[in-house]
């Protein structure tokens, strides 16, 4: 299946004169990226001199900054600027916020930290490793506030606040109305509803960010290499942050970037960050983002609490939706969000015939990363919603969700069609496709697969799934966020400007460049097809340069590489351009020829009489005329050199005074359906099959379309069962390595079974939609179906982990017995970190006693200790250095003595803060003779931690702790002159462990 | 076992792709950095420094290696791989990386070179694989963009051709 699947992809029909379009040609993109040569932004060389930042991050979730010392870290030789909050505002302006609201959005953490990860310092120095020893040097006091980490939780009354200017933590709250819902709802005989939380996620791509940026004092200008993606207008954000006009920031891409799935959109505050490091020290500076920091701060797909209804009629016809919204996007709303919230707006009825629609938008701002563009974009939040309710109304009615799905299909004779909400459906046949699907994917089949495994016992389901596919997005479409008055008063925003350019050079090659941006997507290789066609050429003769420069392309604010809008938009671009020259070649040609201009066409590499075949000339030789002999061309011919075409669809108008906007260009259809094993003890979820059926338009390159199907189905599945950014309840993130947050594997990822039809759009210049984001929309929430069908439950929260999955089979798992360990009630989010423990010491108690307070003998035996400073007789202060895992800090700990009992007991209680965490704790050390000379210790501690050592997974930690522990042991030992331990004890033990560094448990 | 200042810079002299080459490497410098930025050899991408993503696998001593997790000092006098070595000529790809192509394996191509190095290194040793056992080998890789399948299409075609090629020559 797989092997067929595979072949088909890549079967290359040679007939010569069928169109490349259409065939999965080899990429272009290829021989250069399996050899090494591929040029990633950190591939390419630098200017000499430039300098290499590193960015300190808060380990807080919400905090005060109380002071920020920078003195040792500025000293340290290789240094050439440390910036904090301060310097950047003085360099820069805010960040634009897409609402109206008094807030003000910085890259950088300014008096107060709102989330973990939050840039607190850029250090920026000869080399990376410099700067990152610079950055540990820096001490910044926090005053903690309380965090809030849940949408819902943080609009309720009382929670912390994060902006005075979004009161309560609401950043905007829209009200929509079409139709007459109420009316509907008042009718219905029946009325469903749904409570969904949707997680947060990332399609986090291979490549972390990448800036490089100059400053040119003299003409105030700044040139910036990022691995950024669009969209551009964004470039009019950083130029404004920046405080210059548009043209002078040169924004320039590498020509090949490591994947980003919408993720590279936000690398923009850094882009300013970097910039303005550049501007400060007057050097090109450099900055590589690494795998915590991307997972940590980066950005991330929105988490939403949704709560839709329907209103329903006997049959299983949806009257009406009701829908409740309350999107998170984090401590700050950034550009362009709240997006992910509005790019939905025309398709909130899914591929349903549905009139009537409420709709209320919630956006609210919480502790944790800012969110941006994630693939599928807005897509995953509403149809899990609306497909999981789907399934509740055929369950509530007894009727098939098959059944339920296909009563409400937009008739196929209905397009173009018009959503209650504004979207303008361009073409489909969804009953067709269905149809399609059931038969080839074998549903029948599937279903006698789940009677035998039901009957045998096992936990089988089976869930469906019909999505809308909207591409193409409307660059209006975020101002459905404003009411119809406030948009009357900032001026229409619509359209989606698509450019490409094809040039002839002197001796007839051609030249195609786009502003599209790829990460991975074979752009160069599809429009090497697109304009072969076009000039009779193969696609080998056609050269693509898909590398932007703002200082010198042509490139729009809807440029970029997002809203699958490659293959739909910029391709049919370059089609025109190449059009546009070939019709002039024809009058050229026809002139040469004695021919018609309508007698002309391109083949073969020649320029041909249709007539006549015989009398032709080289494409070459009439491409390069324009170059060599302009006073030959005929009047009416016009240059040849080069062409620019900008393209906008006219059906992509604002918002109207009614709130409806068609929010996309092109809508293709996707329907899954899957059947899903769960093992009855593992809880593990197995997929038996998976079909997809896709229709986007017109295929340019079959082996790419289903390399985008794949690839979106491998990051849904990821999304349904392994991957969430997972915050504690005071915002510590926990999920901070690949080993936490879980990427599928070639273990995990089954081959789905792809099938296709075609309904080219009538909107677009090829015929084609968008296909890259589909799966993201409509895996999640076709596998929660399956589950929901095998475990028999109503309510599914993603990721469908097996100890999720236990809770819903087996209840809430009981509190662990008491184990004698004394332990302290604590915050449930907390990474607790408890223990006790025996040594033996040799010498007395009095002895051990006295070794173990004093400052020269602690620093000497505590592992990575540079200094210990006994403020007090039981005041003590030290620093310590440890590494454990990926990540080294140092940490200042501060720990006070109680209760003591020379030489028999003491209490500690102390905390510890920082670059990588903060820590708090309390222990009881008890000294006893051992009788036979020696001392035996007795130790329990109790500790919270937080931060980035939070991030990396308690694994990491358990294992450190024994080596930690064992190096203590054995230097106090030594130091005391032999003896052994037997389990692991020290005032180090509770330093460090305060520090945040010992055996973490989730 | 020597050792090294930290605050210096040591001579690191290996053999990279069969040509000895030399740097200068702190005791702390990684050895894909080490790779990347003192011998230019970025075939070898890194993407997350903490060995699980797999996309800065190389071949030292005939040990698959995660460069990341390596130092350079470490690999002071050994025979290093890379997927720069894998092409029999600057123009042609191997018989592995034209099956990748075929199958539209990569997409981004940033995890590509670890997958390769691995595969490589595998086919040698295993020359009649079966998909479970590549899924296995590769589950210490991460890509985005391809969903695998076509990674394992690539690997079976080309463990395929590589036996038969292998066959023929001892025929001959």
């Amino acid at each position: 299946m797989v092997q067929a699947a595979v072949q088909s992809a890549n079967s290359v029909d040679q007939g010569d004169d069928k169109p490349w379009v259409g065939r999965s040609i080899e990429r272009v993109e290829d021989a250069a990226l399996l050899s090494g040569r591929g040029r990633f932004i950190d591939d390419l060389g630098v200017q000499p001199g430039t300098l290499h930042a590193t960015i300190l991050r808060s380990p807080h979730a919400h905090a005060d900054i109380v002071s920020i010392d920078v003195e040792a870290a500025r000293r340290l030789p290789g240094v050439a600027a440390v910036l904090t909050g301060e310097q950047i505002k003085a360099v820069t302006t805010s960040l634009v916020v897409g609402v109206k609201a008094p807030v003000e959005c910085w890259p950088i953490a300014v008096e107060r930290v709102r989330y973990v990860g939050e840039p607190v310092a850029v250090i920026v120095a000869t080399d990376r490793a410099r700067a990152e020893d610079a950055a540990e040097l820096i001490n910044v006091a926090y005053r903690p506030r309380a965090a809030t980490v849940d949408p819902l939780g943080a609009i309720a009354p009382g929670a912390p606040v994060l902006h005075d200017g979004f009161p309560g933590n609401l950043a905007s709250d829209r009200a929509f109305r079409y139709g007459d819902p109420e009316k509907a709802f008042a009718d219905a005989p029946h009325r469903f509803s749904i409570d969904i939380r949707y997680p947060r996620n990332s399609c986090t791509p291979i490549e972390t960010y990448g800036v490089v940026a100059s400053h040119d004092a003299g003409e105030d200008a700044f040139e910036v290499l990022a691995n950024f993606q669009g969209p551009f207008s964004i470039h009019t954000v950083i130029a404004r942050a920046l405080k210059v006009p548009g043209n002078r920031l040169r924004l320039r891409t590498p020509p090949d970037s490591g994947g980003s799935f919408g993720v590279k959109q936000g690398v923009f505050p850094y882009i300013v960050l970097i910039a303005a490091a550049a501007r400060v020290t007057g050097r090109p500076v450099k900055w590589i983002e690494d795998r915590l920091e991307h997972l940590t701060a980066s950005v991330s797909a929105t988490n939403r609490a949704t709560t839709l209804a329907a209103a329903v009629a006997a049959d299983g016809k949806i009257l009406a939706l009701d829908w409740d919204q309350v999107e998170d996007c984090g401590a700050h709303l950034r550009a362009p969000e709240p997006a992910t919230l509005y790019r939905m707006h025309g398709n909130m009825t899914g591929a349903y015939d549905i009139g009537h629609v409420r709709i209320r938008n919630r956006v609210v701002v919480t502790n944790k990363t800012p969110t941006g563009l994630n693939r599928g974009f807005g897509g995953p939040q509403v149809y899990f919603a609306l497909e999981r309710l789907v399934q509740r109304i055929a369950i509530g009615l007894g009727l098939d969700p098959l059944d339920v799905i296909e009563r409400n299909l937009i008739e196929a004779g209905a397009f173009p069609y018009r959503t209650a909400t504004g979207a303008l459906l361009d073409s489909g046949n969804y009953q067709d496709a269905i149809a399609r699907a059931v038969e080839q994917g074998r549903l029948a089949e599937l279903k006698a697969r789940r009677d035998a495994a039901r009957a045998e016992g096992r936990l089988y389901g089976i869930g469906f799934t019909a999505v809308v596919e909207p591409s193409v997005s409307n660059m209006g479409y975020i101002t459905t966020v404003l009411t119809a008055a406030e948009r009357r008063k900032a001026g229409p925003k619509n359209g989606a400007q698509a450019t490409a350019t094809v040039g002839l050079d002197p001796v007839g090659s051609v030249t195609v460049h786009v502003a599209s941006v790829p990460q991975g997507q074979g752009h160069r290789t599809v429009l090497s097809q697109v304009v072969a066609d076009v000039f009779g050429l193969e696609p080998k003769d056609i050269r693509v340069n898909t590398e932007i420069d703002t200082a010198k392309d042509a490139w729009s604010i809807a440029s970029g590489n997002y809203a699958s809008r490659f293959a739909a938009a910029v391709a049919g671009t370059a089609k025109i351009a190449a059009e546009r020259v070939a019709g002039r070649l024809a009058r050229i040609a026809a002139s040469q020829l004695n021919v018609e201009a309508a007698d002309i066409v391109f083949a073969r590499g020649f320029v041909t009489s249709k007539q006549n075949p015989e009398n032709r000339i080289a494409f070459s030789r009439v491409a390069a005329l324009s170059h060599w002999s302009p006073g030959s061309l005929p009047d009416d011919a016009g240059q040849t050199i080069r062409e620019t075409v900008f393209w906008t669809p006219p059906e992509l108008t604002p918002p109207g005074e009614d709130d409806r906007i068609n929010s996309s260009l092109c809508h293709g259809f996707i329907f899954d359906f899957c059947g899903v094993e769960i093992d009855r003890i593992t809880l593990q979820t197995r997929i038996d099959r998976y079909v997809t059926m896709h229709d986007c338009g017109t295929i340019l390159h079959p082996g790419m379309v289903n390399g985008q199907i794949r690839g979106g189905f491998a990051q849904a599945l990821g999304a349904a069962l392994y991957e969430e950014y997972a915050y504690a309840e005071d915002g510590s993130f926990l999920t901070g390595t690949l080993a936490d947050y879980l990427l599928p594997t070639t273990t995990e990822v089954p081959e789905p079974e792809i099938f296709h039809m075609e309904t080219p759009s009538p909107f677009t210049p090829l015929g084609a939609k968008g296909v890259g984001e589909g799966n993201c929309m409509s895996t999640p929430v076709c596998l929660a179906n399956a589950v929901a069908d095998a475990l028999g439950v109503a309510d599914i929260t993603l990721p469908l982990v097996p100890a999720r999955l236990a809770e819903l089979v087996r209840g809430a798992e009981p509190p662990p017995p008491a184990d004698g360990v004394a332990a302290a009630p604590a915050r449930e989010s907390d990474r607790r970190l408890r223990g006790e423990g025996q040594a033996s010491v040799r010498g007395t108690p009095e002895q051990v006693w006295v070794m173990l307070l004093d400052p020269a003998t602690l620093q000497s035996i505590i592992p990575g200790c540079q200094r210990v400073d006994k403020i007090t007789e039981t005041h003590f202060r030290a620093d310590v250095t440890l590494g454990i895992g990926p990540v080294t800090g140092r940490y200042r700990a501060d720990v006070e003595l109680f209760d003591l009992d020379p030489p028999r007991a003491v209490t500690l209680r102390g905390g510890a803060t920082g670059a990588l965490g903060f820590g708090s704790a309390e222990g009881r050390v008890t000294l006893a003779p051992d009788g036979s000379g020696g001392t035996k210790l007795t130790y329990s501690y109790d500790a919270a931690i937080g931060g980035k050592i939070a991030s990396i997974g308690g694994r990491l930690l358990d294992g450190a702790t024994r080596v930690i522990i064992g190096q203590f042991f054995a230097a106090l030992a030594r130091r005391a002159g032999g003896g052994g331990a037997s389990g692991g004890f020290s005032l180090l033990a509770l330093l460090a462990k305060v520090a945040g560094l010992f055996g973490g448990r989730r | 076992m020597s050792r090294f200042k930290s605050d210096a810079r040591h001579p690191i002299h290996v053999s990279l792709n069969g040509e000895p080459v030399a740097g200068e490497a702190e005791p702390r410098t990684l050895l894909s950095d080490f790779l990347r930025h003192r011998l230019g050899a970025t075939g070898t991408h890194v993407g997350c420094e903490h060995g699980v993503c797999g996309a800065c696998t190389v071949v030292v001593d005939g040990m698959l290696t995660r460069s990341c997790l390596t130092l350079a000092a470490q690999v002071d006098g050994c025979e290093i791989r890379t997927v720069e070595g894998l092409a029999p000529a600057a123009d042609r790809l191997g018989v592995l990386q034209q099956a990748f192509r075929r199958h539209h394996a990569l997409q981004c191509g940033f995890c590509t070179a670890g997958i390769l190095m691995s595969l490589d290194h595998y086919l040698a040793r295993n020359p009649a694989p079966t998909e479970a056992e590549i899924r296995d080998l590769l589950s210490g890789h991460l890509c985005r963009c391809t969903g695998y399948t076509p990674i394992i299409q690539a690997a079976l075609e080309a463990a395929a051709q590589l036996a038969s090629s292998k066959k023929e020559t001892s025929d001959a």
